[in-house]
């Protein structure tokens, strides 16, 4: 299929359409303005319903109502936007319902800056709402892997009854680059027999709720949801290597500073250093069993963790690692992007410190 | 080969719709490309630029520190990037509003009159595609017959008779190469 030339959000918006998206609630704020500009024209064409929200609260309960119903929704959002829209990402955790929510991060906090930053990794990975939840969250480092990923979270959402996060970042949203729409493999996915879209001759009522009132049957709830999230972590844990094998130095990055790396990592290489690069592509679950054996090669002298942050999936890359080799960080913050010398430099840096 | 290209220049002086056209003509011709717009709080007739990467390879970093070529639009742009063109690379200068010269020896400068040219064809708008149409001409980087096309299918209807208006403003900026 012949390359077209895409800018990040429009496509994003355009996967979730090819994907059977049906509903669109948002609020705009930039980076990702195009998305809703996309889906206010997009969605009427496919029979769809595109409404813009009095607030993002609103909008992230419109997608709770919509998914409840059984049909494909998704809001979308930045930084401080996705902030707004916690409470109802967790109470669709509870009331296990499908959705799709984007994050084109933008610097915070509070409301930050405009331009691109990976700030909201804690709250997309721990829960920013309230409750034992969590979302998986994918992060695209170009824009043909958002669209896959997007096409590919309405999926996730249905098979495992939640929501499902795209986290990309400002760049990823504003950037232009050329994508082939590709088919999705398609899951098998179980009926929604059990959305609040008429009783049709049941013997009950299907009833939604993020309430268990009773002590003992929440535990049971949310023994069910650990239950999911093991399976997920088991399934759906997705990473991408280069040059991994007997590297010297191996970089961990995702979304737009993990290509900015992998130009670092190629210059590196000319300068005849061993870089690899890990890409978490699933940032939960966290791809921490395959980190770990990479970092266990003997070659391995030290890991270079670089974030739009001040070290956030550092955590989970200490986690994962649990200390056999030094981890340092390189970020950089407020919407500033690394450059591939900075990060270059970094990890000579870091080669001549721990050798 | 791999071109690095800042475009920069007034906001409303096309330089965002320079870099999407190398991307597109880029990509038509079967080679990676990337473009990233600045999208800061700007206001109108502020500074805008976009970052364009054309690659045999497929693009790694979209963003970079040092151009191989600079599209200078206005004399903020030439001073604010002129440094970080890497040695051997190339600046183009509209010199209809940019009176200095590049100081740096150890690349080349090509000066456009892109305002002047665009008005002589009556069409203040076409000064950016007189740049592109230097800038092909001078790197190599891309076929006149691609743009050709992409204007082609751009422009139908009652606006088709904007195809051949690019064309010439294409054409004249190629012959600010020549002697």
């Amino acid at each position: 299929m012949a390359k077209e030339l895409w800018k990040g959000n429009e496509a994003v918006a355009e996967a979730a359409v090819r994907a059977g998206c049906k509903c669109f609630f948002g609020y705009p704020i930039t980076p990702q303005n195009e998305i809703p500009e996309y889906m206010s024209a997009r969605l009427p064409q496919v029979g769809g319903v595109f409404i813009q929200s009095e607030s993002e609260l609103a909008a992230i309960n419109m997608v709770y109502g919509a998914a409840a119903s059984g049909v494909r929704a998704m809001t979308s959002s930045s930084s401080p936007g996705i902030s707004l829209k916690q409470e109802g990402i967790s109470a669709m955790c509870s009331g296990e319902l499908p959705g799709v929510v984007v994050n084109m991060m933008r610097g915070g906090p509070g409301l930050g800056t405009i331009q691109p930053s990976q700030c909201d990794y804690f709250q997309a990975t721990r829960g920013g709402g309230n409750g034992d939840y969590r979302t998986i969250v994918l992060a695209p480092c170009n824009i043909q892997e958002a669209v896959d990923m997007t096409q590919e979270a309405f999926d996730l959402a249905d098979l495992y009854r939640m929501p499902v996060m795209i986290l990309g970042d400002g760049m990823i949203g504003q950037m232009m680059e050329p994508i082939e729409w590709h088919d999705i493999p398609k899951r098998e996915l179980p009926p929604k027999d059990w959305a609040a879209s008429g009783r049709k001759g049941r013997d009950h009522s299907n009833f939604i709720t993020s309430l268990r009132i009773d002590a003992p049957d929440s535990e049971q709830f949310n023994r069910s949801l650990e239950a999911k999230y093991k399976r997920i972590a088991e399934k759906e844990t997705r990473w991408a290597e280069q040059d991994t094998e007997g590297c010297e130095i191996l970089l961990v990055a995702y979304g737009t500073p993990a290509r900015i790396a992998q130009s670092a990592a190629e210059e590196l290489e000319a300068k005849g250093i061993r870089a690899g690069l890990f890409r978490p592509q699933t940032v939960w679950p966290f791809p921490s069993k395959r980190l770990a054996e990479i970092a266990a090669q003997e070659s391995v002298k030290a890991i270079l963790v670089v974030e739009m942050s001040l070290g956030q999936m550092l955590e989970d890359v200490q986690l994962a690692v649990e200390g056999a080799k030094p981890v340092r960080f390189y970020g950089r913050v407020g919407g500033m992007v690394p450059s591939v010398e900075e990060i270059a430099d970094e990890a000579e840096k870091v080669l001549r410190e721990v050798r | 080969m791999k071109k690095q290209i800042t475009i920069s220049g007034f906001g409303g002086q096309g330089v965002m719709s320079i870099g999407k056209s190398l991307v597109e003509a880029a990509v038509a011709e079967g080679l990676h490309a990337t473009w990233v717009p600045s999208y800061g709080p700007e206001m109108r007739g502020g500074t805008a630029n976009c970052e364009v990467v054309l690659s045999e390879e497929p693009v790694g970093s979209p963003v970079f520190t040092y151009p191989t070529e600079l599209i200078a639009m206005n004399l903020p742009s030439l001073v604010k990037f002129e440094p970080f063109v890497t040695a051997g690379g190339t600046i183009f200068v509209n010199s209809s509003i940019i009176d200095e010269k590049v100081k740096r020896t150890d690349v080349r400068a090509v000066y456009v009159p892109c305002d002047t040219i665009a008005d002589e064809l009556g069409n203040k708008k076409v000064s950016n595609m007189v740049m592109l149409g230097a800038y092909i001409a001078a790197t190599g980087a891309l076929r006149t017959e691609t743009i050709r096309q992409m204007l082609a299918h751009m422009f139908t209807g009652p606006k088709a008779k904007l195809v051949e208006l690019n064309m010439q403003a294409l054409e004249k900026g190629a012959q600010c190469l020549e002697g």
